[in-house]
C-alpha cells in the first residue's frame, strides 16, 4: 500500500480513502458506535554531501495508520506501519480490545458533524520534484562549496543536504467524512565550522518550501550558513546583569511556540498553563497581532481540515494585545465547555504583525543590550511561565554590535516578557510556518561570569 | 539454542516467507568488491500504552512498527533504503537502491554467518503480556489514589504506563547474524498542585528492560507518585534562583545528565572522525580533575540504556571514556571505527529500521569517589544544591552545554536552605570536569527515564553519578544575588 511511481496521485488517494472506509466499516462490524482513522504515506530522496564528497543517499518511504474507536464514551486506539489488509484488521481489533478497559469520558466523541470540511480546499501544496540522485548531489555540493569558500576561517563542514518529499494524507470518520490531499516538501540545509585560535563554532542555514522553485538558491544558503558561523567566532561571556534583549526573528518563533502551548486546550484543561483564564485579557502591548492563516497557498503548515476532520479557518489569536481565542480541538473544547477552534494537530501558519523597523532599526531602538541569535535547552516552565535558557548572540552598545557572546543564560517570566514586548521588527528572513520579525523585550536577567 | 534468533525468525522472517536462501541472495545483491560494508536490519516493534487522567482510564494505544533497513557503505559514502514491506521483491528493490552508492562492481557471494552465543542482560520476554490489561489499569488507579492522598493541594494527576517489545535481526557482509529481543517498560506520573493561586507541577517515573511486574516490586509505582507530589509541593515554596557563576553541588543519579551533555556527545566517534567535536584529537590529554573516571556501560543487567548487542550486532561493552581525569576513549560504531582505525565499542544504535545507525551512548556515568555527601554540602559557604533536572542540550563544536534544574536549593553556610525555581545551568564541556572539586561515595543511576535525541533520532539511555561539587558553573536564575 506504499507509493509506487507507476500509479498516479489521484489513484493513490482513492486507494487510501478506500482503506479508511474499509477500516471504519470493520470498526462498525466489531460493535464500535463511532470511529475515526488517519493514514499517511510518503516517499522521498535525501542526499548529503560533506567536504565535496557524497556522504549519504537515502531513499525514504514511510507509511502509517492510526485508528480510534468509540464504544459510547469509551475509546481505544491503535496504529501500524504495515498497511496490508490483515494488519489493518488486526489494528481495528486491537483498538477495540483497548476500549474494553478505558472508562466513560463524556468528552470522548467525534467532532460535531456540521463542522466537517465538506469541500477539501486545494491549497496548492503538491509540487513534486522529480530530481535524480546526481542532480540532487550537485545542488548540495554547490551549497557546501559556497559555504566553504566564503571565508578562510571556515575550516570544516558538517555538510549540506538536500531533500525532496511527497506524501498523501487521508482522514475519515463515521460521520461519513473522508478527505485527503497530496502535499510535497523540499529542503536544503548546510552547516559549517569556523575556527579562530583554539576555539571552533558551528552554525547553519536552511531553506524549505512546497515547490522546488521557491527554495533559496543553493549558493545563498551556503553563504548564509558560513556568514552566521564566522560571526560567532571570538565569543566571550558577559558579566551577570539585567538588560534589554532582542530575539532574532527565527529565535522569536520559540516565544510564539510558548504562547501557543500555553493557550492550547490540552494545557488549559490540565491547568498546566500560565495563561489559564486569560481569554479576553490583554497579555501583550496594544500593537501586537498574531494571526493564523491555515489556507495560505503553498504554506508549510497549511491544511484544509484539522485532525478531527473539522474545516479550518483564519483567525486572530491575539489582536490589540488581547488574547482572542484559545487553540482547541474537539476534545479539549468539550472539556473547557467551548466549541473547537479547528486546531486538532496544532496551529497552521502564524503571522505576527510586523513593525516598521528593520534589523538596524531594532538594534538602535534597543540601544545597549543583548541580541540573542541562539537558545539552548528546555528551561521553560509552562505552568508558571518561568523562563531560563542558555543563549548565544552579540552584545550591543548604542545600537551597534560590539562582539559575540556565549555561555550565558537569559531568564525572566513569559508573562512579564510578553507584557514587556517593546517592538516587533520587519526583519523576517527565515523559512517556516511562523512569520515574525525580531522581538525586543524590555528587560531580562543575563547570567554570565 | 539461541532464543532471540528463533523468536526473530518466527516473528519477522517466517510471516514474510523469507528463508536463509533469500537472505544469502539479498546479501549477495549488496556485497561487491567496491563496497566496504553492507548490512540488513529487520525490526518489529510492538507497543502498548495506557493513560489515566482526571481519575479515569482515558485512553490506550496499541501500535506495531515493522520494516527493514538496508545499508551499503563505500569509504565514507553510505547508501540507504528501507521498506515496510518485508517480502523478497521489496527487499531486493531496496538493496538495489542502497548499493547504487558504489558505482561499479558485480555481485558477490555471501553466506550469512553463525549466530554468536546469546547474552542475557534481560530476558527475551513480551512485556505487553506480562500483566493482564485489568492489572495495568488497576496499577494506574492505585498510582492516582496514592498521589491524591498525599496532600489536598494535589489538583491534577496524569499517569501512564508503556510496554514495548522490540525484536531485531541484523545480517552483515562481515558474517554477522545476530538477533535481540528487547523488552522496555516505563511508568510516568505528573501532578499539578495549587495553593493560594499559585500552581506548580511535579513529575516522576522510571523504567527498565523487564516486565511490568517490576513496578509492583519494592513499592516502585507508588513511590513515583509520592515523589511527583513532593516535587510539586517543594516548587510551590520556591523563590527566584540566583544568577551568575557559583559553586554547584549536584545530587547523585539523574543529575548525571551533566556527563551526557558536557562530555558524552563530544566523545561519540562520528564527531571525532569529522573533527567537529571540541574533544577531537585530545585522547591522552587531561580533560577532568584527578579522580574523575567516566564510563559508558551498555552491559548493566536490565537497565533502560543497556543492550545485549547494538543495532549492528556488536556486543555492548563497558567503555572507559575518562580515566582519573585523562581522556581515554571514544564511543564507536562500525563505520566510524573503521575510518579511524579503531574497533567498534558496541555503540552503533538507530531509532528504527528507517534510520541510519550512528555512535550513541548507552548508560553513561561517573564512578564513585570517597567523600561523604554531607561533607560535600558542608564545604560550601554559599552555592546551589541541584538534585533534579529536566533535559539538557550541547553544541559539540563549541563545547557549550546546558541542563535545567527542576529541584534545587540554596546552600548557605554549609546547610541546605530554601528551594529555588528551575534555572538553566550552562558550562563548557571540555573544562567543566576540571572544576570538579569533590566526588561523593554515593554513585547512583537514574530511575530509567532518559531518552537521548541526536540528528532527529531518539534512543533510550541511562545516566548516573555520585554527589559532585563543581566550582564555577553559571546559574541562570532571575535573582539579584549575583555575587555568590
Amino acid at each position: 500500500m506504499s507509493i509506487t511511481s507507476t500509479e498516479d496521485t489521484a489513484e493513490r488517494l482513492a486507494r487510501l480513502e478506500q482503506t479508511i472506509e474499509d477500516l471504519l466499516s470493520e470498526a462498525k462490524r466489531l460493535g464500535a458506535s463511532a470511529a475515526e482513522a488517519a493514514v499517511g504515506s510518503s516517499a522521498g530522496l535525501e542526499v548529503g554531501v560533506r567536504l565535496g564528497e557524497v556522504e549519504t543517499v537515502e531513499h525514504t518511504r514511510d507509511n502509517g495508520l492510526g485508528i480510534t474507536v468509540y464504544f459510547g464514551h469509551r475509546k481505544g486506539s491503535s496504529s501500524t506501519t504495515d498497511l496490508s489488509p490483515d494488519s489493518l484488521r488486526a489494528a481495528v481489533k486491537a483498538a477495540c480490545a483497548i476500549a474494553v478497559h478505558t472508562q466513560e469520558d463524556p468528552c470522548a466523541h467525534l467532532a460535531d458533524p456540521s463542522l466537517m470540511a465538506r469541500d477539501v480546499l486545494d491549497l496548492d501544496l503538491y509540487h513534486p520534484w522529480p530530481i535524480g540522485v546526481e542532480a540532487a548531489i550537485a545542488i548540495a555540493a554547490e551549497c557546501e562549496d559556497a559555504a566553504r569558500g566564503f571565508d578562510a576561517r571556515i575550516v570544516n563542514s558538517e555538510g549540506a543536504s538536500l531533500s525532496a518529499h511527497c506524501g498523501l494524507q487521508v482522514y475519515g470518520n463515521s460521520h461519513g467524512f473522508v478527505g485527503g490531499y497530496p502535499s510535497t516538501r523540499h529542503g536544503l540545509s548546510c552547516a559549517v565550522i569556523g575556527e579562530e585560535g583554539d576555539t571552533m563554532q558551528r552554525d547553519y542555514w536552511w531553506t524549505s518550501a512546497r515547490a522546488a522553485g521557491e527554495l533559496e538558491p543553493a549558493r545563498l544558503v551556503g553563504e548564509r550558513a558560513a556568514a552566521r558561523t564566522v560571526a560567532r567566532l571570538g565569543g566571550r561571556q558577559l558579566d551577570t546583569c539585567k538588560a534589554p534583549v532582542l530575539f532574532r526573528a527565527e529565535v522569536a518563533t520559540g516565544l510564539v511556540r510558548s504562547l501557543v502551548s500555553a493557550i492550547s486546550g490540552g494545557s488549559l484543561y490540565r491547568r498546566a498553563s500560565f495563561l489559564l483564564d486569560h481569554l479576553g485579557e490583554r497579555i501583550f502591548p496594544e500593537f501586537v497581532r498574531i494571526h493564523e492563516q491555515p489556507h495560505l497557498p503553498r504554506g508549510l503548515a497549511s491544511a484544509p481540515f484539522d485532525g478531527d476532520g473539522v474545516a479550518t479557518w483564519a483567525k486572530d489569536l491575539v489582536s490589540e494585545g488581547v488574547l482572542r481565542t484559545y487553540v482547541l480541538d474537539a476534545y479539549s473544547g468539550c472539556r473547557l465547555k467551548m466549541p473547537t477552534t479547528g486546531n486538532a494537530g496544532g496551529v497552521r501558519n502564524l503571522v505576527v504583525a510586523m513593525g516598521e523597523r528593520d534589523r538596524a532599526g531594532m538594534l538602535k531602538l534597543m540601544g545597549t543590550g543583548l541580541f540573542v541569535t541562539e537558545l539552548m535547552g528546555h528551561g521553560v516552565n509552562a505552568v508558571t511561565g518561568d523562563y531560563s535558557r542558555g543563549a548565544a548572540g552579540f552584545w550591543v552598545e548604542n545600537g551597534e554590535i560590539q562582539y559575540p557572546v556565549e555561555e550565558i543564560t537569559i531568564a525572566g517570566n513569559l508573562k512579564t516578557m510578553f507584557a514587556g514586548l517593546v517592538a516587533v521588527g520587519n526583519d523576517c528572513d527565515f523559512p517556516g510556518s511562523t512569520r515574525t520579525g525580531s522581538w525586543l523585550i524590555e528587560e531580562m536577567t543575563i547570567a554570565g561570569q | 539454542m539461541n532464543d532471540s534468533i528463533t523468536i526473530a525468525r518466527n516473528s519477522i522472517l517466517a510471516p514474510a516467507g523469507l528463508d536463509d536462501q533469500d537472505l544469502d541472495r539479498l546479501l549477495g545483491l549488496l556485497a561487491g568488491s567496491d563496497l566496504d560494508a553492507a548490512d540488513i536490519y529487520f525490526q518489529k516493534s510492538r507497543l502498548q500504552s495506557w493513560v489515566l487522567e482526571d481519575g479515569i482510564i482515558k485512553d490506550g494505544n496499541f501500535s506495531i512498527e515493522q520494516g527493514v533497513g538496508i545499508r551499503a557503505v563505500s569509504g565514507e559514502k553510505t547508501g540507504f533504503a528501507y521498506s515496510d514491506a518485508l517480502e523478497y521483491p521489496a527487499l531486493a528493490q531496496a538493496a538495489e537502491a542502497a548499493r547504487a552508492i558504489a558505482r561499479t562492481g558485480g555481485q558477490a557471494r555471501v553466506r550469512i554467518g553463525q549466530a554468536p552465543a546469546a547474552r542475557r542482560l534481560y530476558d527475551p520476554i513480551d512485556p505487553l503480556e506480562s500483566l493482564p490489561d485489568e492489572d495495568k489499569v488497576a496499577l494506574l488507579k492505585r498510582v492516582d489514589a496514592e498521589a491524591r492522598r498525599q496532600d489536598p493541594r494535589v489538583k491534577e494527576v496524569t499517569a501512564s504506563v508503556v510496554a514495548v517489545q522490540e525484536t531485531i535481526l541484523v545480517l552483515a557482509d562481515d558474517g554477522t547474524l545476530a538477533a535481540d529481543v528487547r523488552p522496555l517498560v516505563r511508568l510516568n506520573v505528573s501532578v499539578i498542585c495549587e495553593d493560594k493561586g499559585r500552581r506548580e507541577q511535579g513529575g516522576s517515573g522510571g523504567g527498565a528492560r523487564t516486565d511490568l511486574g517490576w513496578f509492583l516490586m519494592e513499592d516502585r509505582a507508588l513511590a513515583f507518585a509520592r515523589e511527583a507530589v513532593r516535587l510539586a509541593l517543594t516548587n510551590l515554596e520556591a523563590s527566584s534562583a540566583p544568577a551568575g557563576s557559583m559553586t554547584v553541588v549536584l545530587g547523585p543519579g539523574w543529575p548525571g545528565v551533566l556527563l551526557h551533555e558536557a562530555i558524552g556527545h563530544g566523545l561519540e566517534g562520528d564527531f571525532n572522525r569529522k573533527e567537529t567535536s571540541a574533544f577531537a584529537g585530545r585522547l591522552g590529554e587531561r580533560v577532568a580533575a584527578p579522580g574523575v573516571t567516566v564510563v559508558d556501560d551498555g552491559t548493566l543487567p536490565g537497565r533502560r540504556g543497556s543492550l545485549n548487542m547494538d543495532d549492528e550486532g556488536t556486543p555492548t561493552q563497558n567503555t572507559v571514556l575518562i580515566e582519573d581525569g585523562i581522556l581515554r576513549g571514544y564511543m564507536q560504531d562500525k563505520l566510524n571505527a573503521r575510518l579511524m582505525g579503531m574497533t567498534s565499542t558496541g555503540n552503533g544504535r538507530r531509532e528504527s529500521y528507517a534510520h541510519l545507525p550512528m555512535p550513541r551512548m548507552t548508560n553513561t556515568y561517573m564512578l564513585a569517589g570517597t567523600r561523604d555527601p554531607g561533607e560535600i554540602i558542608a564545604s560550601v559557604s554559599r552555592g546551589l544544591y541541584a538534585v533534579n533536572f529536566g533535559g539538557g542540550q550541547v553544541d559539540i563544536t563549541s563545547g557549550k552545554f546546558v541542563f535545567s534544574t527542576s529541584e534545587a536549593y540554596l546552600i548557605e553556610d554549609g546547610k541546605i536552605g530554601r528551594p529555588v525555581k528551575g534555572a538553566t545551568l550552562i558550562g563548557n564541556g571540555p573544562d567543566v570536569l576540571t572544576r570538579v572539586a569533590m566526588i561523593g561515595n554515593d554513585l547512583a543511576l537514574d530511575t530509567g527515564v532518559g531518552t537521548c535525541g541526536k540528528e532527529g533520532q531518539s534512543v533510550p539511555v541511562g545516566v548516573g553519578q555520585p554527589t559532585l561539587r563543581i566550582d564555577g558553573l553559571t546559574v541562570g536564575g532571575t535573582g539579584s544575588e549575583s555575587k555568590i
